[in-house]
Order: C-alpha cells, then structure tokens, then sequence
C-alpha cells in the first residue's frame, strides 16, 4: 500500500464555479478567474477571507489575482500553463491541506485562448522538429492514432464514438460552446488537420475560467453543499520522450496501468465501479489510449468497446457528460473535474448519470493523473 | 510575411550533429562513459549524467514507427508544401527522429517497414537527415 493512501477520503471539494464559456475580448484572465472564484465561494457558502491557499494555472501572475480577490494566503502555487495540470493541482493542494500549509484551497484556471487567437503551434511553440514541419501538438496525437490503428486495426470510425458522444453531451449542458448535431458520418467527412486527425477530433479553443474549493474532511462540514470526497488519486510521468512533445510510442500505456493501480487501490474501487469517467480530451484518441490504461478494456480494444454509444449517457461508461473538451469548453481538465463533482451531488440536469456515487478524472498525457470522486 | 521555414537551433549541445548531416553523416549522442544513445542531445547522459559524450555515427537504418499529413501550415513556410507529410522513425541504435520521407509517399509503406537515411541540403549551413524507403536508391 502506498502511503499517501492514507489521504483517502480526507479532502473533499466543496465549492466549484466556472464561468461562461466563449469569446471574450472585453475581459481578461483575471476578470474570467475573479469571476469563476466568486462563484466557488457563492456555491460553497465560504467567507472568501478564509481562503488562505491559492493555485493558480494560465493566470499570468498569482500576486496580481489574489491582489485582486483581496487574499492573504499563507500556501500559494503556481502551475505552469500546460493542458496536464488540472489534476495535478488538486492533488497537490490535497498533500498541502492534509499537511496544514492552508485550510482552504482555491484553485483558478482561466483560458482567454479564443479572443487572444492563440493556435498552439508554430511560432508559438518551436521544437527541435519544426524544421521538418512537425509543429504542433495535435499532431503527436496523430502520430499516435495512425499506429494505434496499424497495430491493432482500430478505424476513425470508432475514433468518431468520442466526438460524437461528446458532442451529444454538450446539447445537453446548457454552458457548452458547440451544439450542433454531429455524426459518425460528418466526423469522417470533416476538414482534415492533420492526418489521420480531422477536425472533429480536436479540442475547441474558447475563454473561460473555473475555480475548485478545497478543504479537509473536518470543515467541509460545516459548508453549504455536500462535500465530494478525494476518495484516490494516482500519478505517474512519462519524461523519456519529451522532445517530440504530447507523445509516447506506447500511448501511455505502462504509466496510466500504474495511475490506475494507484487509483483504484486507494478509492478501494475499480473499472466497474466507475459510474462516470472524465477523461482529458485533447484529442479524440487520447480518450481511446486513456479507456485501456485504466482497464475498461484491455489494450487495441478501445475501438471495438466505444463503438453503439459505450461513452453516451445511458451507454456502458458516461464519459465527458459536459461535453469534454472537444465540445463544452477548452478548459485543460479543470471543467471535467467540476463536472465530476455536479455529477456526485446530482445537479448536472439532461445529462445526470442516475445515482452516480464513484466518478472518476483521468488524463492520459506525459504526467498521467486520476482521481475518484465519491460523495461525502 | 516570411515564407522561410523555421531552421534547427544550433546549440554547444547540437552542433555537432549538424556539422555532421552536413557531412553525410547521422549522427546520435553517445555516452563515452556508459555507452548510452540518445536523440537529440542533452547536457548529459540520461542514463549516467556523465558529461563525457560525443556526437557518434550511425548505421542510418530504421523503420517506420508512423507517419502524419499536415492539411494545415502552423509556419508560412509550409504553406505551399500542403499537403505534406511526416515521419516517425525508430533508428536501429534505440533513438527515435521525426523526419520527412524520400522518393515515396507514406501510403505506400507499411508501418514497421525498413527505411534508411538520406540528407537534404537546404542551404550552405542546413543539411536535414530525411529518410527513404530501404534499399530504394534513388
């Protein structure tokens, strides 16, 4: 048993607030996360000067946001601006609140991508391979896809069960940015990016922020929501390939096999148990390379387990039932983990999963995290 | 707006790669301590950390690991190469190389299918490894 096993259960997320989620030219970074944290603060019922942590990922300066949120926190962190850190703050502010570096954690996210045209790739972010084209990380996930598929015969057929469960998913959620209909049959007819990828398996960019709030056990009591536990958490790196950057020859399989040993040992639960998934979903393949790490099917199945709907509400596996990446919002995990905990207190609406008592977080990337949800 | 496609940054660490494909030669760092090979350069081994490591010639043998086709220019000068395509290929010493493919399209070739260097001179001081399919001389 690993020790940090001992920090099941002990942490819970009583607060989450995100904000609209588009085009936002008129604001800026700290005006969407001031705007994601009051909403936290409102949903939890908390005196926002109790706040004495603050986490802050894609917001350029902390100083400057809690100068503006007007707090005086004794733990302060801030991650770099990259897709994988979502879970990777929540679990270090659950290591941070169990040690007593603070009593309430906020942790802020905010994108303003879409207004600013940011396009990750290219002169944005040159490597050491942009000499021979190869620009931009969407195309790792291309580079993964198209042997995923020679190995064990997966098609973009079944790559389109993601978009298109997701995409179902975000009609139902009322904040999501695409609503139109999509299926197997315009996925396969979409505008390619970059082969075998199209369109459609790409992740919106858009604006936004979302906020958590985190306590211990103790004094999530005392809050105005149920609290949603950290039931388990699991973590491994993979740094060997890191220069051909968002890739691994064996789609991170070894490490997410580990995260998933981690995981499911602390929560005391496993792949069957999981009443809802919420997987980063940069790309659409990193869902199918995420579903084999884990165990919900072994791996070069993922194709054949997606395909009649697996991934839809009322499916085998609800996953992304806010519409993921590829359909609600661009906000790099962080809007998964809040729709994790609406969906353990029962407010997610059209797109509720009955009952759901065990939700899992999942990022298969070169940090893989995951974490279970439960109620409190 | 610059048409000119971005060039690899020649460092202390990568020069002597470069002046190397410039030679005709591929070249991956080798640990002179431990042996270890590895793409593209570092300060030190990642096996050992030893700092005694040098830019050593390769057999210029490997296989396709994979392939992608850019329907989208990230740099204005890929704009008039699309759609264009790039590799992944595993050299036969363990390092992997992102490269562009010679004389064939990826379509062609299977993934796992043996390919063997071949260089491409931008300019006077670029040359780029690129790779063509094995035994394909021309």
């Amino acid at each position: 048993m690993n020790a940090f096993h001992r920090l099941k259960d002990r942490i819970a997320v009583v607060g989450v607030g995100n904000t609209a989620y588009g085009n936002f030219p008129h604001t800026d970074d700290y005006g969407l996360g001031a705007e994601a944290f009051r909403r936290a603060i409102e949903d939890c019922g908390l005196d926002k000067n109790k706040v004495d942590g603050l986490g802050v990922c894609r917001v350029p300066y902390y100083a400057r946001m809690g100068e503006i949120l007007g707090l005086a926190p004794r733990w302060t962190v801030q991650f770099p601006p990259h897709g994988r850190m979502s879970a990777m703050a929540i679990i270090e502010a659950a290591a941070a609140l169990d040690a007593g570096l603070c009593d309430y954690a906020a942790l802020i996210y905010a994108n303003i991508g879409r207004s600013r045209r940011v396009n990750y790739g290219g002169e944005e972010s040159p490597g050491v391979w942009d000499s021979f084209g190869f620009t931009s990380p969407g195309a790792a996930h291309a580079l993964m896809f198209q042997r995923h598929r020679a190995l064990y015969g997966t098609t973009t057929r079944q790559l389109a069960e993601v978009s298109v469960a997701f995409r179902h998913h975000a009609r139902l959620n009322p904040d999501a940015v695409m609503k139109q209909p999509i299926t197997i049959d315009d996925h396969e007819a979409a505008r390619p990016i970059t082969e075998p990828l199209r369109l459609l398996d790409y992740c919106l960019i858009n604006d936004g922020a979302v906020c958590l709030i985190l306590t211990t056990k103790e004094r999530a009591k005392d809050l105005k929501q149920k609290p949603v536990m950290i039931s388990g958490f699991g973590a491994r790196e993979a740094y060997r390939q890191s220069s051909i950057a968002n890739f691994d020859l064996n789609f991170w399989y070894d490490e997410v096999r580990d995260v998933a040993s981690q995981v499911y040992g602390m929560a005391g639960v496993g792949p069957g148990d999981v009443d809802a998934l919420m997987c980063y979903d940069n790309f659409s393949p990193t869902v199918l390379f995420s579903l084999e790490g884990l165990g919900f099917c072994g791996q070069g199945e993922s194709g054949g387990f997606v395909e009649g709907g697996t991934l839809r509400v009322g499916g085998k596996l609800p996953t992304n039932t806010d519409g993921g990446h590829l359909s609600n919002s661009y906000m790099q995990g962080w809007a998964l983990n809040v729709e994790a905990v609406r969906q353990i207190r029962g407010q997610c609406g059209a797109r509720q999963v009955p009952d759901a008592e065990v939700v899992q977080f999942v990022a298969a990337t070169p940090c893989s995290r995951s974490i279970i949800y439960t109620p409190g | 707006m610059s048409t000119t496609k971005p060039r690899p940054r020649i460092d202390t660490v990568s020069k002597g790669f470069w002046d190397a494909a410039r030679a005709g030669t591929l070249t991956v760092q080798r640990c002179d301590d431990c042996g270890h090979n590895h793409y593209p350069g570092s300060p030190v081994c990642p096996n050992c950390l030893s700092s005694n490591q040098s830019w050593a010639p390769v057999s210029g043998r490997g296989t396709l690991l994979s392939w992608v086709r850019f329907h989208r220019a990230y740099w204005d000068g890929f704009r008039d190469d699309l759609p264009y395509a790039v590799i992944l290929v595993g050299l036969e010493e363990g390092p992997l190389m992102i490269s562009n493919l010679m004389g064939a399209e990826p379509e062609s070739l299977k993934i796992g299918d043996p390919l063997e260097v071949c260089f491409d001179a931008v300019d006077e001081t670029t040359t780029l490894p690129k790779f063509r399919p094995a035994g394909n001389t021309r």
